[in-house]
Order: C-alpha cells, then sequence, then structure tokens
C-alpha cells in the first residue's frame, strides 16, 4: 500500500516535471537563503571571538573616563602616568604584564617609500600583553626604554609596504619627524575584529613616544594582562581600589577611569554580530516564508487542476485514503528533494562566501534541520489539506470541478 | 422455484441538484429491479436523467431519496470508503466523457483499477493489453489520450472497465463517438461478456439499434421511467441465473 503510493507519486512526478520542479524551486531557494546567512552569520561571531582571543588571554584594559562605549567621557578625566602602571605591576597579584600605551596615527617614511599608520609607544610588556611575538631582531633594552632610544618595531604590514625585498633589520625608518632604527619585526596576526588590520603597527618606547609625538607624560590606555587562572573580576576590583587611591577620589565620587576584559569585550561584540546574526536570519526566516507560500500557491494550484484527477481515481475504485496517501507521498518527495537540494546549494554557497571573506566555515545542523523541517511541513501541508478536501467529494463531484 | 433475489434494486428513487428556487429534479421516483446477467439499455431525451441514474448505480453519486440496494447491500449506509471497495471490486463505469487520466499511456490508464485492487506489475500489464486487445487498441497501447481519437479513447475507457472482470458494467454511450462497424464491435464484446461471463451490463444509448442488443430497454422521460420493455424472452438468462425480476 505504501510502496503503491510511492511508486504512484514518482510516476506522478516524474510526469508533471515542470509543475514539480517549481514546487520543489519555492523550497529550494527558501531553504538555501536561511542556511546561508545564518551560517555566515554564525561564522563571523566565531571570527570575531577568535581575534579577540588572538589579542591576549586575560587582558584587562584600563582607560580614563568613566566607561567605554557610547557615552564614553574622556574629558576632564586626568590621565595615567607610567607610575600608574608600575604600581599595579608591584601591588596586584595575578599580574603577568602591565603596558602602558599611548597612540598616534602618523605618517611613516622609508626610501622613496611613505604610509601612514598607527604608531603605539610602550614597553616590552606590551608585547606579551598583545600575544605579539617577535618574526625577527629583537625587543628594546633596557636602555633604549629608559633613555627614550630612536628605535622601532614594526608590524608586517608596514614592513611589507615600506621594505618590500629589503632587510628591515638596522635599516631607517623616519617616523613623522624623526629617524629611528628598525630592530624587530612582529609576526603576522592578521585581520583583527572588525576588519582593522592588526599588522599594520609601529611599535616604539614609550619615553620616545612621549617625547617625541606626543609631547606629554600623559599615559593613553594601560594593558594589563593576567596570569592563567587569575580571575579577572578580581583583578579589576583589585586594581580599582588601587587607582581610587591614587586618584585621590573620595567615596562621594564616582570613578575617573574604565576596567574592562577582554572576556567583556568579546561579548560585547559577539552581541552586536549576534544581532546582526539574528536580523540575517530573521530576513532569510521571510524568504523561507515567501518560499512556503510559493509552494502553497503551486499545491493549491496543482491540486484544483488535479481535483478531476482524484475524481477519476476515486470513480475507479481507489479509497479517499489511498488518494491522501499518493498525494502526501508526492508533497513529502517534493518537499524532501527540495529541501535536500536547498541545503546542498547552503553548502556551496557557504563554502564559497567563507572562503571568499576569509571566515571559518562551520556547519551549522541546527538551522539545517529548521529549514528543512520548515519546508517540508509547509510542502506537506499544502500539498495535502487542498488534496483532502477533494478527497472528501463524491467522485462526480470532483470530476465536474474544471 | 423461489426468485433469487435481485443484483439491483432501486424504490422511488430521486436526486434533485441545487436547492431552492433553483433546484432540479433530475430524477423524480425511479423504481427498477435488475438480475444479475441483465442488459438493461437506458435511453430518452437530452436531460431525462439518464446520465444522473447512471452516476447514483455506479455508486459515484448520492441520491437525494429512496432506495438503492446492491444485493444484500443498503447502499445508503456505506460510508465513502465502503462505496470505494463496492466501486472497486464490483463495478466497472464508462463515462460520457471518458475521464481519463491526462498524459498518461492508454495501458497506464486500463492498468490504474488493478493497481488499486493490489495486483502485481506483471499481472496489471497482461490482463490490461488483454483488455485493449479485447477493444481493438493493443496497437495504442503506449499512447496518451491526446493521441488518440475520441473513439479510441472511448474504447481505452471501455478496457478500463472491463478489465478488472466487474459484476456490472454501467457505460454512458459507450459508443456515442463510434462509427457503425466499430459501434456494432463493441456491441458484440459486450453481448459476449455478458453471455459468457454473466457480466451485467447497464448502458445509456441515444440509437435504436445500440438498444437492440439488450435484453430490455427502459425509456426515461423527464426524470421518470415512461416505458420499460419489461425482459425479452427471446434473449434468455444464463442458466444458472435463475429468473428474479
Ligand atoms: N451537476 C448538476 N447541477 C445541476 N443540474 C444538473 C447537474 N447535472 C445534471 N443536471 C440537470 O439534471 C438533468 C438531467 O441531466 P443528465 O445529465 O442526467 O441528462 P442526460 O439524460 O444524461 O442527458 P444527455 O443525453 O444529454 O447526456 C438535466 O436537466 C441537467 O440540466
Ligand atoms: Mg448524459
Amino acid at each position: 500500500m505504501l510502496l503503491n503510493a510511492l511508486h504512484l507519486a514518482l510516476r506522478e512526478i516524474r510526469r508533471n516535471l515542470l509543475r514539480s520542479l517549481l514546487t520543489v524551486l519555492g523550497i529550494v531557494i527558501g531553504v538555501a537563503a536561511v542556511i546561508t546567512l545564518v551560517t555566515l552569520g554564525n561564522g563571523a561571531t566565531v571570527m570575531v571571538k577568535q581575534q579577540i582571543s588572538a589579542l591576549g588571554s586575560n587582558l584587562v584594559v584600563m582607560r580614563p573616563g568613566q566607561r567605554l562605549g557610547p557615552g564614553h567621557d574622556e574629558a576632564g578625566a586626568p590621565p595615567f602616568r607610567r607610575e600608574d602602571a608600575d604600581a599595579i605591576a608591584a601591588e596586584i597579584r595575578g599580574i603577568a604584564a602591565v603596558a602602558p600605551v599611548v597612540s598616534a596615527t602618523v605618517t611613516l617614511v622609508a626610501g622613496a617609500a611613505n604610509w601612514s599608520s598607527s604608531v603605539t609607544g610602550s614597553t616590552n610588556a606590551y608585547f606579551p600583553a598583545g600575544n605579539w611575538r617577535l618574526a625577527q631582531g629583537r625587543l628594546f633594552s633596557d636602555d633604549e626604554e629608559q633613555a627614550g632610544k630612536a628605535v622601532c618595531i614594526i608590524g608586517e604590514t608596514v614592513r611589507a609596504k615600506l621594505f618590500a625585498g629589503e632587510p628591515p633589520l638596522g635599516s631607517s625608518l623616519r617616523v613623522k619627524s624623526f629617524g629611528c632604527e628598525v630592530i624587530g619585526v612582529l609576526a603576522a596576526k592578521g585581520q583583527g575584529a572588525m576588519g582593522m588590520d592588526q599588522d599594520d603597527t609601529v611599535i616604539l618606547p614609550l619615553v620616545t613616544a612621549q617625547r617625541r609625538l606626543t609631547n606629554s607624560r600623559a599615559v593613553g590606555t594601560v594593558m594589563i594582562s593576567l596570569r592563567d587562572g587569575v580571575s579577572a573580576a578580581t583583578a579589576i576590583t583589585d586594581i580599582t581600589t588601587l587607582m581610587r587611591e591614587r586618584r585621590k577620589l573620595t567615596e562621594a565620587q564616582e570613578n575617573n577611569f574604565s576596567l574592562m576584559d577582554t572576556r567583556q569585550i568579546a561579548e560585547t561584540l559577539s552581541g552586536t554580530i549576534g544581532t546582526m546574526t539574528t536580523l540575517l536570519g530573521a530576513v532569510a526566516a521571510v524568504s523561507l516564508l515567501v518560499g512556503g507560500i510559493g509552494i502553497m500557491n503551486i499545491m493549491l494550484v496543482s491540486v484544483t487542476e488535479r481535483t478531476r484527477e482524484i475524481g477519476i481515481r476515486l470513480a475507479i475504485g481507489a479509497t479517499g485514503r489511498e488518494v491522501l496517501t499518493q498525494f502526501l507521498t508526492e508533497a513529502v518527495v517534493l518537499s524532501a528533494c527540495g529541501g535536500l537540494a536547498g541545503m546542498a546549494l547552503a553548502l556551496l554557497a557557504c563554502l564559497g562566501l567563507a572562503g571568499a571573506l576569509s571566515m571559518p566555515f562551520l556547519f551549522n545542523p541546527g538551522i539545517n534541520g529548521l529549514a528543512f523541517g520548515v519546508s517540508a511541513v509547509v510542502g506537506v501541508i499544502f500539498g495535502y489539506m487542498p488534496a483532502r478536501r477533494a478527497a472528501a467529494l463524491d467522485p462526480i463531484d470532483a470530476l465536474r470541478r474544471e | 422455484m423461489t426468485a433469487a433475489a435481485p443484483l439491483i434494486r432501486l424504490s422511488a428513487l430521486t436526486r434533485v441538484y441545487g436547492r431552492g428556487d433553483t433546484a432540479v429534479a433530475a430524477l423524480r421516483g425511479i423504481d427498477l429491479s435488475l438480475c444479475q446477467g441483465d442488459f438493461l439499455a437506458i435511453m430518452g431525451a437530452s436531460g431525462s436523467g439518464k446520465s444522473t441514474l447512471m452516476n447514483i448505480l455506479g455508486c459515484l453519486d448520492t441520491p437525494s431519496g429512496g432506495e438503492y440496494r446492491f444485493g444484500a447491500i443498503a447502499v445508503e449506509t456505506l460510508n465513502q470508503t465502503q462505496r470505494a471497495l463496492l466501486r472497486r471490486h464490483r463495478l466497472g463505469f464508462v463515462f460520457q466523457g471518458f475521464n481519463l487520466l491526462a498524459r498518461t499511456s492508454a495501458q497506464e490508464n486500463v492498468e490504474l483499477p488493478l493497481l488499486y485492487r493490489g495486483l502485481p506489475a506483471a499481472r496489471r500489464r497482461e490482463a490490461a493489453l488483454a483488455a485493449l486487445d479485447l477493444v481493438g487498441l493493443s496497437d495504442r497501447a503506449g499512447h496518451t489520450p491526446a493521441e488518440l481519437s475520441g473513439g479510441q479513447q472511448q474504447r481505452v475507457a471501455i478496457a478500463r472497465a472491463i478489465v478488472t472482470d466487474p459484476a456490472v458494467l454501467l457505460a454512458d454511450e459507450p459508443t456515442g463517438n463510434l462509427d457503425t462497424a466499430r459501434s456494432h464491435a463493441i456491441m458484440d464484446l459486450l453481448t459476449r461478456l455478458n453471455r459468457e461471463r454473466g457480466l451485467t451490463v447497464i448502458m445509456v444509448t441515444h440509437e435504436e439499434d445500440m438498444a437492440a442488443y439488450a435484453g430490455r430497454t427502459l425509456h426515461l422521460r423527464d426524470g421518470l421511467i415512461d416505458r420499460d420493455s419489461g425482459r425479452d424472452n427471446a434473449r434468455p438468462l444464463l442458466t444458472e441465473t435463475a429468473p428474479c425480476c
């Protein structure tokens, strides 16, 4: 009986190939769109998380002003000094490295080539804190750090732009108005969160940057990397207490600095991307819905058109149930084929797009199942319901419907 | 010798189409008894209710009133599925408008009722080809209705109705689209099935010489039986079927 129905269904599908293909097409597009958008969104989230963890594990960033994000108010908040960083390193337990950081965007010149890049002044602690490794050369010497010598360590992008084909070590790089010697090149990290190029960077000793670039003893941010297993929350509490003391804040005064750990930053960022993924998913769901309505239309038209066929089958002795089983089988076969084709198309699209956008591709069984399920349910319901009405008629009434 | 129960008995059968002011009484009280092995021709003007009566006899339509007994079964009491099974196992129907499945070969059309009877493919094929051969269409088995003439489609419809070897063949103008020679060939076939297999034939026709093949002729007029020739004694029934009517 079921085999019979399958046999009949397959024969009908083959006999009405165009109609069947149109039905399937709606499902294919809906399913493929949902899966592709959601899978790419997930890939983006994962990529951002990976990049943030590449920033350094257990990193806390301290900035002047009340809080990060919208409404960030730096005005009026006194800047940090190098001594603040030293105090944190000396007094807080569980600290791996503390790096005071100043930064500026300036023009770099080497030979005939010039390039605009972000220049950071910091100490050697910056490299472990930021998860940087040297590809060649060396870090700053104590003497260079204390005296503010004109030396620099450059990122891979800067090396490629300014020293293509030449050995960079020992060469001279003009930073804004002064020349400095390249003593090291950082290993490439690739694109950072939000698509910026992390390797487009030059690092100077803090004193050098303060004297020659910012012309001030202020420190913009302090990067604090914690030892493995140290709780960021505890460290933040301890640092807050210390800094309130150092900044002589009374109990009534609010913090005029803020601390945020990378996990928090990661959560904020991936939260944003998650929202975007949800939005895209909603767009995709609408397209699945539209696809579903397409299926519904074709099924409705085809059942109306096929009411006569139903009448004939009933007249020659098919029971209503047998006719329905046949239609249901047809709907299931079509929806399943459409769903599978949609999943295959989505797989190709995701692989292609993930490659083109250099994002990780993550197969998401949940969304595949969901999209497939929705299309199957829509196909089955709208293939089945109108047929059910027709199969309940007297054969002669079904035959009379034109 | 006691009379056997009739195979088909209609009493005060009515069929009203529509409701209220637009209601059309197509059948207004039909009383009729038929025995197994009877060959009945139904005649009457266009619109006199012949097709309506055939549809009800074929369990394709539900009467508005009256009684329809098929053997011991009160047809009004059957549900949809039971009526489908009655059609499947006992009845063969030839429609006035053929009603073949489109884009489906003649052979597949003829096989269809056997499929619902659950016959395996090889036996379906064999029976379908034999039935097509009986109506003279063995060379057209692979053609779809669109590739067949009206007369050929009509013969496919006849083949589909007789392929299951039903108890009763209901044929609404089975020769309506055929030339005289073909018509007589089909009537010869129906007569043979009637004589050899005891097939009960009920046939609508407009032609006197087709009606002449039948043992009994019924004239309808405005939904009522106008004239009933009664059983023709010159055409004796099968010996094993006792006279019943
Ligand atoms: N579905 C319907 N709805 C309303 N009236 C109908 C319907 N079918 C038939 N009728 C009416 O019932 C009457 C009998 O119709 P029927 O089809 O039985 O005639 P017929 O004797 O078969 O005619 P013909 O020889 O032309 O086939 C006609 O007056 C017709 O208009
Ligand atoms: Mg008619």
